[in-house]
């Protein structure tokens, strides 16, 4: 039970999780004081037989000074997630060198469709794999991300990125992982009964490695040795 | 004594059935939203052994028909689709049937016109209407249970399009009921917060300005006004979705050129303010209370009832924070974070004048007290877990997992209901006429705050480690397994926290019979609903009062008690002009 990010593995990753435990501090030292203060007051100022309370209606200074400081910090806080919030989320923020590809949700399967040696989707030499993505390590993945029939939310953990799917909407995606590994992919959108199923992994490779994967599906996309991709035909 | 005669001339099922008297029906909407309250304690604790427990035969599986368990020799086993309806049901239950009608139904009939002084609603025969259209509305949704498909399992927040095509979820009739209960409810409560608005401008007593108002009666003015505009936002979503479902339209399928995105926002445009529904009166019977249990006026007063109005208005702009990662325009995505993160100022307002407030008191720490301050400790928690959500990027991590669980039952649960524990137990006395048990109710206080937290704190650190909500079996996924003991230990504490409120039942049934006899004024409080017998008679009040001071005189220095009725004539009459007795009118 720890309050702790887990390691991330993109460059998201250390934007996100600063800001996380900035937020994590400022709201703890907020939760603290206020408690401690609720807590002394209850003890210190209990019942005592023939006391009476101390009158007041409150204090205008006060409530100056705790509308302003809180009102700065939520600001402050807003100011300071803006920017990657842009990065992370705005198409104009995506690198101009990403691979692309396409993510097609469907109840309840991921069909990634990378765009092969062309960098163009829709032709000859895609590549396309059923609930496993597979992409080069520190390279820019370009998603274009849809939906055949309800909401999906594709969702990659590791890399800090979660985005709904919806039907009738081409949404982009981009991250850029920083380090080798199979990472989980899961669904965080209610989509029906086999919701919990919904799940894949991402694959990120070492170049070298990438490209021995492409080869070996261009070459014969029967001989593929990942039992887990198959054919989307 | 004229009200008295008058009152025993209506018939029985006049009187406590087809009832027209505020007091009656605030009664009636208390028990069928304290029933509705067990059924969705008892939705979460089959959720919770599904959780605890993954693919383990439940306990009395057996008794539930094979649509929802799967029947093996060893006992039955939950299926998907029904997973799906308990979560669904269980947030729809508690949050329409349970919190909502405890908060509004309840105390806006008992409070509002014995507060200001009236004898009874605006208009006593919508008021009855009301709660006759609520509760057939909660037995209609419970009824979806039993049709062919089972209940709506596209969650409470019923996104389209699985919402709104069968096909998706294999629901066709569960869904449609859904939509229709609500719709129905939500007539329900326009009738009622008409009533509520009408009554609290027009019938206040002579002397009582709107700064005398107690701050639960402010509270549910304002959350009145949330209502009228709000419902009428959800009647149309949810008829619009009922035709996409029933008569072929496609206002949320993308195969007729309709938006799923246009659910979300008519949906949450609604959804905010009801969250502020949710929680505002809450906020003012927390007020009442701290004040009586502090023997000390409510600190800063003017700044609690413009925190109230703020939030309400800031509550019609923010909805877009629940749609960060809905593929809504990421430039909205941060208009809406800066108006999020603005809201959470006015409730830090009232955190601050909360403490303020028991701040050189002299603290009673009676049962409605415990819970009062129950719900200051833990709407702080849910307040400031808020704000992890409302910061966009960390939003992207932390969105559709056990966090945003965490957070709303931090502010419904830990909030509104500490709060409705602490009104019921408060107000207990003016309904029936005698107090529950204080030792039971203090140790019914300690063991839900000790087991709450048990519960909900640790779905923060799931969240964190990206446990995502709503799934059936989360080992499923191979990073989830390691966080099985964590859900299992949630679930047997959720199984102790279901099981302590016996204590609270016993309690409020045993009361009601062998309870102290309350007298007037029990707690020693100032309002206007303190001057009266308890119960009050029908009508309330022998003469109309007359309101010399605001709600919170407690520890005045002009006199020598710590409290000072709103009635009470002072001494001297200097400075306050005193309007002539009127004769209650008929």
């Amino acid at each position: 039970m720890s309050w702790l990010l887990p390691e991330s593995f993109s460059t998201f990753g250390p934007d996100v999780d600063f800001l996380y435990y900035v937020i994590l501090w400022v709201t703890g030292v907020i939760f603290v004081v206020t408690e401690v203060l609720l807590v002394y007051f209850v003890i210190r100022y209990r019942r005592r037989e023939g006391q009476k309370a101390t009158y007041i209606h409150g204090s205008t200074k006060a409530e100056i000074i705790w509308t302003t400081l809180p009102f700065i910090a939520v600001l402050v806080l807003a100011f300071m997630s803006r920017g990657s919030w842009n990065t992370m989320k705005n198409p104009a923020s995506v690198p101009a060198d990403a691979l692309d590809y396409i993510v097609t949700a469907k109840q309840f399967e991921w069909n990634v469709t990378y765009s092969g040696a062309d960098g163009v989707t829709g032709t000859a030499d895609d590549i396309s794999t059923l609930n496993a993505m597979h992409v080069p390590v520190d390279r820019a993945v370009n998603i274009t991300l849809r939906s055949e029939d309800v909401l999906h939310s594709l969702f990659l953990p590791d890399m800090r990125v979660k985005q709904d799917a919806v039907p009738g909407m081409d949404i982009t995606v981009w991250f850029q992982a920083t380090a080798a590994g199979a990472y989980p992919i899961g669904c965080a959108e209610l989509c029906g009964i086999a919701h919990t199923t919904m799940g894949g992994t991402l694959n990120v490779y070492e170049p070298a490695d990438f490209e021995a994967w492409v080869a070996s599906r261009s070459a014969d996309a029967d001989d593929a040795d990942d039992a887990e991709d198959q054919e989307d035909q | 004594m004229d009200a008295h005669a008058h009152a025993h001339h209506i018939p029985w099922i006049r009187r406590y059935i087809f009832s027209s008297d505020h007091k009656i029906i605030g009664a009636q909407f208390l028990f069928m939203s304290l029933f509705f309250l067990v059924v969705g304690g008892l939705l979460a604790t089959m959720i919770r052994w599904q959780l605890g427990f993954p693919g383990q035969p439940m306990p009395g599986g057996m008794l539930l028909p094979d649509e929802m368990m799967a029947p093996t020799p060893n006992g039955a086993i939950m299926l998907p689709e029904f997973y799906n309806s308990l979560v669904t049901m269980h947030g729809t239950i508690m949050i329409f049937f349970a919190i909502m009608p405890l908060l509004v139904g309840v105390f806006g009939n008992l409070l509002i016109p014995l507060q200001i002084g009236a004898d009874d609603m605006a208009f006593p025969r919508l008021n009855m209407a009301s709660f006759w259209m609520a509760f057939p509305a909660g037995l209609l949704m419970l009824a979806s249970f039993a049709v062919e498909g089972g209940a709506a399992g596209a969650g409470w927040t019923s996104y389209a399009p699985l919402s709104a095509d069968g096909q998706y979820t294999g629901v066709y009739l569960g869904q449609q009921l859904w939509l229709i209960s609500l719709t129905i409810l939500g007539f329900a409560s326009l009738a009622g917060a008409v009533n509520y608005v009408t009554t609290i401008i027009n019938m206040r007593a002579p002397g009582m300005t709107w700064f005398r108002l107690p701050l639960a009666t402010w509270a549910l003015f304002i959350t009145a006004i949330l209502i009228l505009l709000a419902i009428p936002i959800l009647a149309g979503a949810l008829i619009m979705l009922l035709f996409d479902q029933t008569i072929g339209t496609g206002f949320f399928l993308p195969a007729s050129d309709g938006e799923p995105l246009l659910w979300q926002h008519l949906f949450w445009f609604f959804g905010h303010p009801e969250v502020y529904i949710l929680i505002l009166p809450a906020m003012g019977i927390t007020s009442d209370v701290l004040a009586n249990g502090s023997r000390k006026p409510v600190f800063g007063y003017h700044a609690m009832v413009l925190a109230i109005i703020s939030i309400a208005f800031l509550s019609w702009i923010v909805w877009g924070h629940h749609m960060f990662q809905s593929g809504m325009n990421p430039t909205l995505g941060t208009t809406f974070m800066i108006t999020t993160m603005v809201i959470a100022v006015p409730s830090a307002i009232k955190v601050f004048n909360w403490l303020g407030t028991i701040y050189k008191g002299n603290l009673h720490l009676h049962t409605p007290m415990l819970h009062a301050l129950g719900f200051v400790s833990m709407f702080i928690i849910g307040g400031l877990s808020g704000v992890f959500m409302a910061s966009t990027p960390v939003d992207i991590y932390i969105h559709d997992t056990y966090f945003i669980v965490a957070h709303i039952h931090y502010v419904l649960f830990g909030g509104s209901l500490f709060a409705i524990f602490a009104g019921i137990t408060f107000w207990y006395p003016k309904m029936f006429g005698r107090l529950m048990n204080e030792t039971w109710g203090k140790i019914h206080f300690a063991l839900t705050i000790i087991l709450y937290n048990l519960v909900f704190w640790p779905m923060h650190t799931l969240g964190i480690q990206g446990h995502i909500r709503r799934i059936y079996d989360p080992n499923q996924y191979e990073f989830l397994q390691p966080l099985q003991p964590v859900n299992t230990f949630i679930s047997v504490c959720v199984f102790m926290l279901v099981a302590v409120q016996v204590i609270y039942a016993v309690n409020f049934i045993v009361s009601l019979k062998k309870g102290k006899k309350a007298g007037n004024n029990p707690w020693k409080a100032n309002s206007l609903e303190w001057t009266v017998p308890s119960p009050p008679p029908h009508g309330n009040f022998e003469q109309v009062p007359i309101v010399y001071r605001g709600p919170y005189e407690y520890s005045a220095p002009e006199v020598e008690e710590d409290y000072w009725l709103q009635d009470t004539p002072p001494a001297s009459g200097a400075g306050v002009p005193t309007p002539e007795p009127q004769p209650v009118g008929d």
